[in-house]
């Protein structure tokens, strides 16, 4: 699961990069853009950009959620996942090279724009400049032809001349920034010829083969030219500026260019312009502007022919177009940035290049149409850039860089993509080793169950044979014998349990019980477990329970022994000297006396070996760590016992370095104890669990090579109702411990050790034998009182033999009128006490092995005392009991196992009744019937024991409710209103039938395959001893 | 009486051997048990019916692994109601080899299955022919006018 998280994590991580990526992005283009936006002033375009980004923005967002959700639906099938991550990839790449190439694209044409518009403005600027100037020039001129006509012809004789002419023009040439000259021709016919040449001085010449034979300037004079032929008339220039004085007496209608433009000027009145044409003399390109000047003032309206009637002469201003758009273009700025070129475009097909050089017409270039006045001739204006455009470096590196993050982006989803992939793949490897490693549990379980059963079986023959050796006339030891004998075998399927109960607390599956038990009878029952081990070794065992102890507690007798079982185990394995001691206290009194603080921990130990401080293992605990708990503990829950319990050994420690991991399953200290001591090193875990299901603590001190003490509490209730304390007695099936042939009986107990007598006195006192403590020999004072018998330490008797065998006779001396107080010693270890023997010479007392219990307590002192030896309860008695004459329902569909069972029932007395199907059984069970028990096989072909008993129960509760509401008559059912027949589950595999599973389907319970008679007569006495408990009880309380 | 002797240390020898070579555990000694004056020939008559219906369980099991399609679901029954048959007499041997079969059964290995219903038959037929003769040197030693000894 952890993985899946992992996952999930790495994913998020990866799509917040993604949005912050993306988020960054659209920061920079809209950045970009805006700027853009400002520098094109398209205001509202801004505008546009942002929405188009947020609507893109939402698409990612909303990609993003597909994102998230197609990875939810697809977090199962990942090549589905894989194959849609890489479409992904690549439709991102694709997408972002051709944004990136759109963005390059606008920012170019962008560029490319604001370069025409600017080529354009620059353009537009000169043209207007040049048109001003040309259309001053022309004012001017247009002036001087009223200035000529008025002073020419108007006057009489004529005002000016060549000289005044010449002087005007040179100081009015700042007016007419673009002419180069003015000159005026006048106006001749033919008829006047003659005496206009004579007038002049000069004849008239021609200049139209001028034109085809340029000649230097220098070399260049009138006089040459020959002499105009005959025309109708003629347009000789009178006056010329300086600049081109050469033209005086040529006559302009000669040249064909100025002919045409001198008959236009003088039909339309307008100042007309000639197509350019290299000039006369310079031969440079140049236009002549003409304007007719008439005679007299003319109406406003007035016809073509009219108006040349009235023409007294031209006046004409030479453009030189060439140096004069130059001179311009040298006057503003940025003339190095722009190409000019001038056309004469009045012949589109033909443009005449009036000025500029002649470039190739590729690139960027302007067209702007000029407006010299003349609308004949039509002039435009070419410009273009000089250098070439510039590389539009904004536009490619902000291309790239959003390539570049884009594919950076790519990468990451890519890295991301790889990853989880890889993540994935783990996952799913780490799913394949989880299923094997579940398997291979699941084969453990299955393991532990078979081998328990295959332990269970041999171990039940064994089990039932010292039973039954119990059963046979035994004198006290060796029915001591028999007993550690069976109850040790019964420890060894405990063990087995135990570990099937580890497989339980990892699944979680362990409940306790809550029946009634004595406390006391099962530390006995501990005690005799391991006395042998210890007299071996000559460890002193001893338990000792507080007064305050109720006698009957409600809890898990079984867990609870098992906790013991485990701490005791372990203590017994480490402890080669000393004692072993088990102390049961109620929480209460032990936090009474920490409050009191009066004991000293050092006062005196079992064994008088000193050992670890047994309060520092409880230290942690909470139920001494809440502030003034004890108080309320004990008043609010009154039936809830608390118990502590420790268990006190002198052994080897636990090395500190290992005391951290004692609660860890199959952790030992180091493999060296377990070559040593063995052990699977679950035990300490699985007391802990189970402390932890009883609410209560553990824990522990220790000291290396002084000891450790094991503590822990558990919560218990009193209260048992009557019936649960009969199911105390089927679990503790043994004698009462506390019989009272001894009661009222008197003992004296010589121990110098206070602990040890208190446990002593505590064992003796629990036959209801009144028992007082000396510290002494010597002490013994034998007075009025009676006294049934003296018990004393080995120790003691051993220290002074003399003294031993002194006060033996004593006793018997004084007290032989009445009975001879029996003389009993406490021994720890066989041998010693064997040897020691042998060598005093005086009567052997009777000996009773420690550790101390109960029952065995008990039988010592009848065999030494010669009370009679009780009649021991019998299982296969009291099975019988239950049994005898009951009509039991056996079914199973294996005859022979069916036989075998029914063989088995009938010996104890049951009335059996076969049947091989759940359908049988069904049509049997239902009632009226007089079956008091049913055994039940659950896996049955056709219908299994879990159907059928759901079925039987239907029945029965159909019928029971009929019955309730009067439908059926009680009479018919036996005068029975409640119909449940107890219904038991036979089965061969123990870990099929849980309790549960049987409860769930109706059944009553479960006996194994084959019987095990204590199963079995605890599983049938359940519910059949309710119908004739008197008789099935005399067997308990004999 | 001499009889009687040998042939009950014949028996006693004879049936410690099969609980040596495991032919027989304790759940044979648990039928004898269960055999007393009430019901005296209880434990001949489980053991018949046990080879009856074993014989019967061998044939079906045959059968049913012959078919086209084998139903595991079916041969499994068979194996555990053999099973269950067998550990109530104590065979312990045809137990053991029931419950390795319902193995393969479980994970449907024909191969498996057919291997060891010749491996349950074998020893099925092994333990019959013991029981027989460890019947009939009941009935040889009842005969003669002993008593069957018990073992522990």
């Amino acid at each position: 699961m952890s993985l899946f998280h992992a996952i999930g994590f790495g994913l998020k991580v990866g799509y917040q990069l993604f949005m912050l990526c993306c988020w960054f992005l659209s920061l920079i283009s809209l950045n970009l853009l805006s700027n853009g936006g400002v520098m094109t002033t398209k205001t509202g375009w801004l505008g546009d950009g942002g929405r188009i980004w947020m609507k893109l923005w939402d698409l990612i967002l909303e990609s993003g959620c597909k994102f998230h959700h197609h990875y939810s639906q697809y977090i199962g099938s990942k090549k589905v996942r894989k194959n849609w991550w890489r479409k992904l990839l690549w439709a991102w790449i694709v997408f972002w090279i051709l944004a990136s190439i759109w963005v390059f694209w606008y920012m170019n044409s962008q560029a490319y724009e604001k370069r025409k518009e600017a080529l354009a403005s620059m353009c537009d600027e000169r043209a207007r400049m040049l048109q001003d100037q040309f259309n001053v020039s022309m004012n001017h001129l247009q002036a001087m032809s009223v200035l000529i006509s008025t002073f020419h012809h108007g006057k009489n004789p004529s005002a000016i001349d060549q000289n005044t002419f010449a002087r005007y023009t040179e100081r009015t040439a700042f007016e007419r920034p673009l002419t180069s000259g003015v000159a005026y021709a006048v106006r001749v016919l033919h008829s006047e010829r003659e005496q206009f040449e004579t007038e002049q001085g000069w004849t008239i010449k021609r200049m139209d083969n001028v034109e085809q034979t340029p000649v230097h300037e220098d070399e260049y004079d009138p006089a040459d030219l020959e002499p105009s032929p005959v025309h109708e008339e003629y347009a000789p220039v009178i006056f010329a500026q300086d600049t081109i004085a050469h033209v005086i007496s040529v006559d302009v209608l000669s040249g064909k260019e100025d002919r045409e433009n001198v008959l236009r000027a003088r039909e339309l009145g307008k100042g007309v312009l000639t197509a350019p044409f290299p000039l006369l003399k310079t031969n440079r390109l140049g236009v002549i502007l003409t304007f007719a000047v008439y005679k007299s003032d003319l109406p406003p309206y007035v016809t073509p022919i009219e108006r040349i009637q009235a023409t007294a002469g031209y006046l004409g201003g030479v453009f030189d177009i060439e140096s004069l758009v130059e001179k311009l273009l040298q006057q503003l700025a940025s003339k190095q940035t722009i190409l000019v070129n001038v056309y004469d475009t009045t012949n589109i097909s033909h443009p005449i290049s009036m000025y500029g050089s002649n470039t190739s017409p590729d690139g960027l270039h302007h067209i702007c149409a000029l407006n010299f006045g003349d609308p004949f001739r039509r002039h435009e204006m070419h410009c273009r850039f000089k250098q070439k455009p510039p590389w539009p470096w904004v536009a490619i590196t902000t291309s790239i860089f959003i390539l570049v993050i884009a594919l950076l982006m790519g990468q990451i989803f890519h890295a991301t993509m790889n990853r989880i992939a890889k993540v994935e793949d783990d996952y799913h490897k780490m799913m394949e080793l989880k299923k094997r490693a579940e398997a291979a549990d699941v084969a453990k379980s299955q393991f532990l169950a078979t081998v328990s059963h295959e332990i269970r079986t041999p171990m039940n023959g064994v089990l039932g044979m010292l039973q039954m050796l119990m059963d046979t006339d035994l004198d006290e030891t060796q029915q001591d014998y028999v007993r550690t004998a069976r109850d040790s075998g019964k420890a060894l399927v405990s063990l087995m349990n135990e570990v099937l109960d580890q497989a339980k607390i990892e699944s979680g599956k362990l409940e306790l019980e809550a029946v009634c038990f004595d406390l006391r009878g099962i530390l006995d029952d501990v005690l005799s477990l391991f006395s042998g081990k210890l007299q071996e070794k000559g460890v002193e065992l001893a338990v000792y329970i507080s007064d305050k102890v109720p006698e009957i507690l409600v809890g898990d007798p079984g867990r609870f022994r098992q906790i013991i079982t485990n701490l005791m185990g372990n203590s017994i394995k480490f402890t080669e000297k000393g004692h072993i001691f088990v102390t049961v206290h109620l929480v209460e009194e032990v936090a009474e006396s920490m409050v009191v603080e009066t004991e000293s921990p050092s006062s005196g130990t079992l064994s008088g070996l000193p050992v670890a401080d047994r309060r520092r293992s409880w230290e942690g605990f909470r139920i001494f760590n809440q502030e003034g708990s004890t108080t309320s503990l004990s008043s609010s829950l009154t039936d809830q016992i608390n118990l502590i319990v420790s268990v006190e050994d002198t052994g080897q420690g636990i090395p500190f370095e290992a005391q951290s991991r004692v609660f860890t399953p199959f952790m030992q200290v180091g493999p060296s104890i377990t070559r040593t001591h063995g052990g699977t090193g679950i035990g300490l875990s699985i007391s802990k669990c189970l402390v932890h299901l009883m609410k209560g603590e553990i824990g522990f001190v220790s000291s290396p090579q002084i000891g450790s003490t094991f503590t822990f509490t558990a919560v218990f209730t009193t209260g048992c109702s009557g019936l649960n304390d009969q199911k105390s007695q089927q679990i503790n099936n043994q004698p009462s411990p506390i019989s009272s042939e001894f009661q009222g009986m008197r003992a004296l107990l010589v121990d110098p050790t206070p602990v040890r007598a208190q446990v002593s006195k505590y064992h003796i006192q629990r036959l209801g034998i009144h028992v007082e403590v000396i510290h002494d020999l010597n002490n013994i004072e034998v007075g009025n009182t009676i006294i049934d018998m003296v018990f004393i330490e080995q120790e003691v008797w051993h220290k002074d033999l003399g003294l031993s065998t002194l006060v033996a006779n004593k006793l018997n001396r004084t007290n032989c009128k009445v009975t001879t107080p029996k003389v009993f010693l406490l021994s720890n270890a066989i041998r010693s006490t064997r040897a020691n023997f042998s060598a005093s010479g005086v009567s052997t007392p009777f000996v009773i092995m420690k550790p101390l219990r109960a029952s065995m307590l008990a039988a010592s002192l009848q065999r030494a005392m010669g009370v009679g030896n009780r009649v021991n309860y019998r299982n296969g008695e009291s099975l019988s009991n239950l049994l005898r004459g009951r009509k039991i329902l056996v079914v199973d569909d294996n005859r022979v196992n069916l036989r075998v069972a029914a063989g088995a029932l009938k010996k104890y007395g049951a009335d059996v009744v076969n049947a091989e199907r759940g359908k049988e059984a069904i049509s049997l069970l239902t009632p009226p019937h007089h079956f008091d028990a049913c055994f039940m096989d659950i896996q049955m072909p056709e219908m299994d024991g879990f159907e059928a008993t759901k079925r039987i129960r239907d029945v029965e509760l159909s019928i029971n409710n009929r019955l309730q509401r009067g439908e059926l008559s009680l009479e018919a059912y036996k005068n029975v209103s409640n119909w449940h027949v107890p219904i038991l589950a036979m089965t061969a595999d123990v870990i099929q039938a849980t309790n549960e599973a049987c409860q769930k389907c109706g059944m009553d319970g479960y006996v194994s395959k084959p019987f095990e008679a204590e199963q079995l007569y605890r599983e049938v006495s359940r519910f059949l001893r309710t119908e004739s408990n008197e008789d099935s009880w005399e067997g308990f309380s004999d | 009486m001499e009889i009687v002797g040998q042939l009950q240390k014949q028996y006693v020898d004879f049936i410690n051997s099969l609980f040596r070579e495991g032919y027989l555990d304790d759940q044979y000694v648990q039928l004898q048990k269960l055999q007393d004056d009430s019901n005296p020939e209880f434990v001949v008559e489980v053991v018949s019916i046990f080879f009856e219906d074993s014989e019967k369980l061998l044939n079906d099991l045959a059968s049913s692994l012959q078919q086209q399609v084998v139903d595991f679901k079916k041969v499994d029954g068979y194996v555990h109601q053999f099973k269950g048959s067998s550990s109530s007499v104590g065979a312990q041997r045809v137990k053991n080899a029931c419950v390795a079969f319902r193995n393969f059964c479980d994970e449907k290995n024909l191969d498996g299955c057919s291997r060891f219903l010749n491996l349950v038959k074998q020893e099925f037929y092994l333990v019959k022919n013991k029981l027989e003769t460890l019947l009939r040197l009941e009935q040889q030693i009842l005969q003669a006018g002993g008593t069957v000894p018990l073992i522990e």
